[in-house]
């Protein structure tokens, strides 16, 4: 009866006979098998090194059984002997088995010795689920972002058109007032005043009052120079230099949402002067297994456009996603380099970070919201200084400090020494 | 010409002509070790990998300081294997990175440890580059003490 249902329905629709084919192989494996505990099972175990979709490590195992079956006519008994122990297989001299570890380049399967047949049942129930359609992503994408930034700008014009209208009203309705009032002076015959009596314009008033003239001049004067002050000590300072990079690399995604430590990639900041740039071998100990991006997007940012910048990094390192070998041909990422200052000063980053024990973002800012990196202080002399005289050296535990800090803090009267204190306002720290 | 600016010295991650491709970051000449660092003796393959797991001993054995150990492993590691080693770091968590396994699941020693840093294996990566030699052996050392907690819990 379901037999002959489920063949007048193909013959209707493709779609709905691939729903009851599927229904009647989860509806079969729903005896003894339970694919949402396989799916944990999957990826703890095997997620390393195989997806369901994708070519990884192993071979991609969506409907592994069923495939096996057909081209190679092995049953779930071979399936069981493979996973639990690859290596005794390929040993033995099973041609299949020998066949697949020659293709995937010698690479050995981890034995899953302790892994029972329910959990092996299970794990084989998730493989042969259907594939999810990717329906919910496109309705989230247009949630997410399109709708409230278009509706700001909206807003913003309808309040200032608003705004417009109401002082034309105002101007209207007080042009009208005084008509009105006008009219009624004449017609009670009030005189109105009509020629004021002649007197010096107020320029030549103002150029005769000496004072005045010099007291304005006066103003003037400083004002420009403030500006020009202003203007020059400009020059050289960078604050909020947001450069456009060669791949739209976000902090706010790595070090923001998915909270990977400022060090992991910065990794010489705790040890030397620079904090340097990763190398992209660092990026693709991640982007191996994320070859998609998946988080929140917004109408600007969408999810085409990130999955393209990860292809940009790809393709620098060299990497062939699709065969998952690295094809050797590079392209050297430029980096348009933001912090930069002048020779004359010495910075260096593991005395701030490693002995200071100061945060990234008390220099840096909230890097871990910022999309595109710019720069937030100053970098200028007088910011150094200033942070050297207000914040006191960490001398605790730190050996190195014991005989200095007690020298200083008698000659100063003090318990807690500051880095100008120790010394930070020397010029030669920081100029040589 | 030259200025205190822009000094005639090369700077950090500058372009300039005399390298190739104008890339001043390079990796260290070939059959080059750079000092305070030492040759490793196993290679990088599965027989590598066993022989490692053999045979080594941690020569920073005394040195070890399970607080340096620590700091390291939470930037380096925790993300993915989680702060307690249990495979459950936080991108593991939110299903970006899968398949990364408790510790007391893997038969491990101190010397495997140190050969899966040095070259990684499969999907994880090498971290040779982010810790140094001695930063290498602190890390394994607290993996193996990260293995004994879970194994008696
Ligand atoms: C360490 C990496 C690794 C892990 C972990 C792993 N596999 Fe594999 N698997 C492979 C490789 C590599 C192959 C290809 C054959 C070879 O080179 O040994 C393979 C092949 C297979 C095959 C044969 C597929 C085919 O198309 O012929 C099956 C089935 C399989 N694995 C199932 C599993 C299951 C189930 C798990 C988890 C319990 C698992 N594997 C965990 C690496 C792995
Ligand atoms: C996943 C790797 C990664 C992490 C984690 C990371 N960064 Fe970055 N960072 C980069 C890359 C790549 C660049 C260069 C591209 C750019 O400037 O956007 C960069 C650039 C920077 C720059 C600008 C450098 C310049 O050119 O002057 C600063 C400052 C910075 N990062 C600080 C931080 C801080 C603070 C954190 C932690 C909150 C952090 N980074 C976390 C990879 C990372
Ligand atoms: C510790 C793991 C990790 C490292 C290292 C890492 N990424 Fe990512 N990357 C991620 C995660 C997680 C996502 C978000 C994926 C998601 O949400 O689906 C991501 C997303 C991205 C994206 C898309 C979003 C965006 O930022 O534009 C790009 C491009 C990217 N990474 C480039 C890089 C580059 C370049 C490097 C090396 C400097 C790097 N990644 C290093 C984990 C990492
Ligand atoms: C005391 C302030 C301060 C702290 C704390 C600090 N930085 Fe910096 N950072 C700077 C200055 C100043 C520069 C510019 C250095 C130069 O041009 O020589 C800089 C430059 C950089 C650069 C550009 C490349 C380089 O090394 O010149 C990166 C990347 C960076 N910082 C990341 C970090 C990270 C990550 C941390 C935290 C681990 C951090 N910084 C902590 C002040 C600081
Ligand atoms: C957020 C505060 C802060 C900022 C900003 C800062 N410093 Fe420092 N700096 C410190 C502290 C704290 C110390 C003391 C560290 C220690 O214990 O040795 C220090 C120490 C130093 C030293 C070593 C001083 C000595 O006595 O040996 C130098 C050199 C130095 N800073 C240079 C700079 C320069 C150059 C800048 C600006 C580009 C800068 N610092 C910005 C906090 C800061
Ligand atoms: C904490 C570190 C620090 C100390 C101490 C310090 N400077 Fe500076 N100085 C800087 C930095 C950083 C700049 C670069 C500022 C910029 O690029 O805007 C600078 C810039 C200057 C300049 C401007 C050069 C130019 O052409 O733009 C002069 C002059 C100067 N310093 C003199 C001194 C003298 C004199 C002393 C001793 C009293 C001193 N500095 C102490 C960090 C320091
Ligand atoms: C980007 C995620 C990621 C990071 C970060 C990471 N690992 Fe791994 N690690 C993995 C994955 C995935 C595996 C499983 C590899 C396999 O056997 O297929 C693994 C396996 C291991 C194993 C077991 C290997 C074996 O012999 O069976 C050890 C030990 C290990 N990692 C140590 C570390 C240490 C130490 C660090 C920090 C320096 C680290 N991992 C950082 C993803 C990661």
């Amino acid at each position: 009866m379901i037999h002959s249902l489920s063949l007048n329905l193909f013959r209707k629709s493709r779609t709905a006979g691939f729903l009851i084919l599927t229904f009647l192989a989860s509806s079969l494996w729903a005896q003894d098998a339970d694919p949402a505990k396989g799916k944990s099972l999957f990826n703890t175990n095997c997620a390393a090194c195989h997806q369901l979709d994708k070519k990884m490590t192993g071979p991609a195992l969506r409907n592994v059984e069923t495939r096996l079956s057909e081209t190679e006519g092995l049953d779930r008994t071979w399936l069981y002997a493979w996973i639990r122990n690859s290596a005794g297989m390929i040993k033995s001299g099973d041609a299949y088995a020998n066949k697949i570890y020659t293709e995937y380049n010698n690479s050995a399967m981890t034995a899953f010795p302790q892994l029972s047949d329910t959990e092996l049942n299970d794990i084989l129930a998730y493989t042969a689920q259907p594939k999810a359609a990717p329906v919910t992503q496109a309705t989230s994408d247009v949630v997410g972002g399109g709708v409230p930034s278009t509706g700001g700008a909206d807003n913003n014009q309808i309040l200032l058109a608003g705004l417009a209208l109401l002082f034309g009203l105002l101007a209207i309705g007080l042009f009208m007032v005084r008509k009105t009032l006008h009219r009624f002076a004449m017609a009670n015959d009030i005189d109105l005043p009509v020629d004021k009596p002649k007197s010096t314009p107020i320029w030549i008033a103002f150029a005769q009052n000496q004072f005045l003239v010099l007291v304005t001049a006066i103003f003037f004067l400083l004002a420009s120079g403030y500006f020009v002050y202003g203007f020059l000590m400009q020059i050289g300072i960078d604050q909020g230099y947001e450069p456009v990079q060669p791949i739209h690399y976000s902090h706010k995604i790595h070090a923001g949402e998915n909270k990977i430590d400022c060090n992991y990639c910065h990794s010489s900041a705790r040890v030397s002067k620079h904090s340097g740039i990763p190398s992209l071998n660092i990026c693709m100990n991640c982007h191996k297994s994320i070859y998609e991006y998946n988080g929140p997007t917004t109408a600007e940012y969408t999810k085409d456009f990130y999955d393209n910048e990860i292809k940009k990094l790809y393709k620098a390192v060299g990497w062939d996603d699709a065969n998952q070998v690295y094809t050797g041909k590079t392209q050297p990422v430029k980096w348009v380099r933001i912090h930069n200052l002048p020779d004359f000063a010495y910075f260096n980053h593991s005395q701030h970070v490693t002995v200071a024990g100061i945060e990234c973002q008390t220099c840096h800012g909230p890097v871990e919201e910022m999309e595109i990196m710019s720069q937030y202080a100053p970098l200028t002399m007088g910011w150094c200084i200033n942070c050297h005289r207000e914040t006191n050296v960490k001398v605790t535990d730190n050996a190195y400090y014991d005989k200095i800090h007690d020298e200083l803090s008698k000659k100063y009267g003090v318990e807690e020494l500051t880095a100008a204190q120790m010394g930070g306002l020397e010029c030669g720290k920081c100029h040589y | 010409m030259p200025n205190m600016y822009t000094s005639v010295g090369y700077e950090a991650y500058g372009e300039y002509d005399v390298f190739a491709k104008g890339q001043e970051a390079m990796a260290p000449a070939e059959n080059t070790i750079a000092r305070g660092h030492s040759l490793y003796a196993f290679p990088n393959s599965n027989e590598g990998y066993e022989l490692a797991k053999a045979d080594s001993t941690n020569p920073y054995e005394t040195d070890y300081d399970a607080i340096r150990g620590k700091a390291l492993y939470d930037i380096y590691c925790g993300i993915c294997h989680g702060n307690q080693g249990k495979g459950n770091g936080y991108l593991v968590a939110n299903e970006k990175i899968l398949g990364v396994p408790s510790y007391d699941a893997r038969e491990i020693t101190v010397g495997s440890v140190y050969h899966v840093i040095y070259f990684g294996k499969n999907t994880m990566g090498s971290y040779a580059n982010q810790l140094n030699e001695e930063e290498r052996w602190q890390v394994s050392a607290y993996v193996m003490n990260l293995r004994e907690a879970l194994i008696q819990n």
